[in-house]
C-alpha cells in the first residue's frame, strides 16, 4: 500500500488556513484531479502531485462536484443541504483538500 | 477453493466511520494494482516473491496487456505498480509504458536496474506519471550480492547514478529488510540522499522462494524493535507501503494503512494475467480469476468468490482479543498461509511472541503450502547468490542464460 494521506478524515490536527482556504471565495475541483465513486464516498487522485485522497462522505463528493457552480464554497454547501452544525468539519475537509492542492480558486 | 479462509460471515457495509474500516469492506476498483509484466528475469534473487526467472509461454501479449490498461483506465485505476520478473526485459515494456500513460494509468515500476543506461534514464526523466524503483537489499555490495548476486549492486547503482545525472525526480531505492540488512538502515538512508532518491523498505514474506530463506532472513525480534524505533524516527521520509503494521503492535500505531488490503484494496495480475488477491499470496487459494475470462479484470474484481469473502472483517481467532489487534490486525495473511500458520491467528512475526511460539507449535510434520508454479532458473545464472552456499560460476553463453532466450523479435 502507499501510504495515502486522507486529507478529509484528519479533524482535529487540520487548522482552518485562511491564506490557503478561504469559504468565501469561488473554488473548483482542481483540473489534474479525478474522483472516483466509492460505496462511501470518493476516491480523489491527483494526476500531478500523485497524491491520494478519500472523500468520506457522499455529501462531500457532492460538494467537491459542485464547487464550481457556485460563487463561494459556503454556498456550495449550503445548497448540498449540510447541515449547520457539521459545516465546520466540512470546511475543515475542504481546507485540507486545498492544502492537498486537490480543489483550487477559480479565476 | 475459498476453504482456506476462516469462516468471515458476510456483514453489511457501515456508513460513516473510519476510513480503515471501509476498507475492510473493499473497494469498487483497487488502490494498490501490482501487475507483474513477465516471469522472465536476468537476476536469481534468493527471496524472489513471485520466484521468476524464465519467462512463461502464456503471458499476456502486447494487444492483451493493451487491453488491462483500457481496462484500468474505465475502472479509474489512476495507477499501477509494474513489476515482475524483471518488468524492463519484455522487449514491449517501454511501449506498455507510454500507453499506460497515455490512458491515465500512471506506472511506478520496480527494476533491478538492468536496463536504465543513460539514454532511458533521459526517457523517464522526461516522462509524467512515471515512478522508478531500483531495488537493493545491501547498502553495501557484499551485502547486497549475497541474496540478489554478484555485480547485482554495480547494476542498481549504476542506474541510480543515471537517473540522478538525468535529472529524473522522485525515483525510489527500494529494500526489502532482512537480518543480513536491518542494521544498515543509516546507510541505506545516506546512500538513498546522496543520489537525491527517496529510501522505500517493506517487509520480507515467505513468498515465492522467500519461503526457502525466510527462516534464515526475517528479521530477529530484537530488529524488529530496533526497525520500529527507526520508523518512528524517520517514517516521516522514508516509505514503506503500510508493510510493518504488526510492528505497531510494539506500542504507537505507525502511520499509513494498518490493515491487509488483500482482496480489498490490493491485489495482483501475474503475467499471465492470473488475479491474486495479493502479490505476496501466489498460490491457488489466492486466485479469483483470470483477465483473459468473459468480463475481464473488473469482473474477477468486483464478482470473485473469494475477494467478496476476504472483504469482511474478522471476527474470530486469538487475534481478535488482543489489545493491539486495532492496530496490528493479525499482520500479513500470506506470511501466515505460507508458514503454515492459521489465517485468523498470530503473524509468524507478531512482536508479542505468539508467532513464534505459534511455530514452534507446528505439527512437525507439517508440509507448508507451495505456490504451484516455479518460474526460477533451471540452469546456472551468472553472478548466482552465494546466500544458499552455492559457489560462483563463471558467465554462461548468453543464450544460456538470457530469459528471452529465442524470442528476439524481428
Ligand atoms: S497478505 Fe500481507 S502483503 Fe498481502 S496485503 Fe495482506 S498484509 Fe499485505
Ligand atoms: S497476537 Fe495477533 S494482533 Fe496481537 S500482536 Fe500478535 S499478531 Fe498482532
Amino acid at each position: 500500500m502507499t501510504s495515502p494521506a486522507p486529507a478529509s478524515s484528519t479533524t482535529d490536527a487540520a487548522v482552518t488556513d485562511p491564506s490557503v482556504f478561504d469559504p468565501e471565495l469561488p473554488w473548483q475541483r482542481a483540473r489534474s484531479v479525478a474522483l472516483r465513486p466509492e460505496p462511501f464516498g470518493a476516491l480523489v487522485y491527483h494526476f500531478g502531485t500523485r497524491k491520494l485522497s478519500f472523500l468520506k462522505s457522499k455529501t462531500l463528493v457532492r460538494v467537491v462536484e459542485t464547487l464550481a457552480d457556485h460563487p463561494t464554497a459556503t454556498a456550495a454547501l449550503l445548497a448540498c443541504e449540510v447541515p449547520e452544525a457539521q459545516r465546520p468539519t466540512y470546511v475543515r475537509a475542504l481546507a485540507d483538500l486545498a492544502r492537498s492542492q486537490m480543489i483550487e480558486t477559480r479565476t | 477453493m475459498t476453504a482456506v479462509l476462516p469462516s468471515r460471515p458476510a456483514v453489511e457495509r457501515p456508513t460513516g466511520g473510519r476510513l480503515i474500516d471501509q476498507f475492510e469492506y473493499g473497494l469498487d476498483a483497487p488502490i494498490c494494482l501490482t501487475w507483474e509484466l513477465t516471469y522472465a528475469c536476468n537476476l536469481a534473487c534468493v527471496h524472489c516473491l513471485s520466484s521468476s526467472g524464465r519467462r512463461d509461454p502464456r503471458e499476456l501479449s502486447t494487444a492483451e496487456a493493451e487491453a488491462v490498461i483500457d481496462e484500468l483506465q474505465r475502472m479509474q485505476v489512476f495507477y499501477v505498480n509494474v513489476g515482475g520478473g524483471e518488468p524492463t526485459v519484455r522487449p514491449d515494456f517501454w511501449h506498455l509504458l507510454d500507453y499506460a500513460i497515455g490512458h491515465d494509468v500512471g506506472v511506478k515500476f520496480s527494476t533491478n536496474g538492468v536496463k536504465l543506461d543513460k539514454v532511458r534514464a533521459a526517457q523517464l526523466a522526461r516522462t509524467d506519471y512515471v515512478d522508478v524503483q531500483i531495488s537493493l537489499d545491501g547498502a553495501t555490495a557484499e551485502v547486497n550480492d549475497r541474496v540478489r548476486g554478484a555485480g547485482s549492486f554495480a547494476t542498481a547503482t549504476k542506474a541510480l547514478e543515471n537517473l540522478a545525472e538525468a535529472g529524473m525526480k522522485d525515483f525510489k531505492v527500494s529494500v526489502v529488510v532482512t537480518r543480513e540488512n536491518a542494521g544498515q538502515l543509516d546507510e541505506f538512508k545516506a546512500l538513498t540522499d546522496s543520489y537525491g532518491a527517496q529510501l522505500r523498505i517493506t517487509r520480507l514474506r515467505p513468498s515465492g522462494r522467500g519461503a526457502d530463506v525466510w527462516e534464515q532472513l526475517h528479521p530477529t525480534m530484537a530488529q524488529q524493535k530496533d526497525l520500529y524505533s527507526w520508523l518512528l524516527a524517520n517514517g516521516e521520509h522514508v516509505l514503506t507501503g503500510d508493510s510493518f503494521f504488526h510492528l505497531s503492535a510494539f506500542g504507537e500505531a505507525l502511520p499509513g494503512l494498518n490493515l491487509c488490503g488483500a482482496g480489498r484494496v490490493v491485489c495482483l495480475i501475474d503475467p499471465v494475467g492470473d488475479v491474486y488477491a495479493c502479490p505476496f499470496a501466489i498460490h491457488e487459494d489466492f486466485l479469483a480469476g483470470n483477465v483473459r475470462s468473459p468480463g475481464g479484470f473488473q469482473q474477477v474484481w468486483q464478482q470473485s468468490e473469494l475477494f467478496a469473502d476476504l472483504r469482511n472483517p474478522q471476527t474470530g481467532g486469538a487475534c481478535t482479543k488482543c489489545q493491539h489487534f486495532d492496530s496490528c490486525r493479525g499482520g500479513c495473511m500470506a506470511a501466515k498461509f505460507f508458514t503454515g500458520l492459521p489465517l485468523d491467528g498470530p503473524d509468524p512475526e507478531c512482536v508479542q511472541g505468539y508467532g513464534e511460539s505459534a511455530l514452534a507449535a507446528r505439527d512437525t510434520e507439517l508440509v507448508t503450502p507451495r505456490s504451484h508454479l516455479d518460474h526460477s532458473h533451471t540452469g546456472p545464472v551468472r553472478g548466482q547468490p552465494t546466500l544458499l552456499g552455492m559457489p560462483a560460476i563463471p558467465p554462461a553463453k548468453i543464450c544460456d542464460e538470457s530469459p528471452l532466450a529465442g524470442l528476439q523479435l524481428g
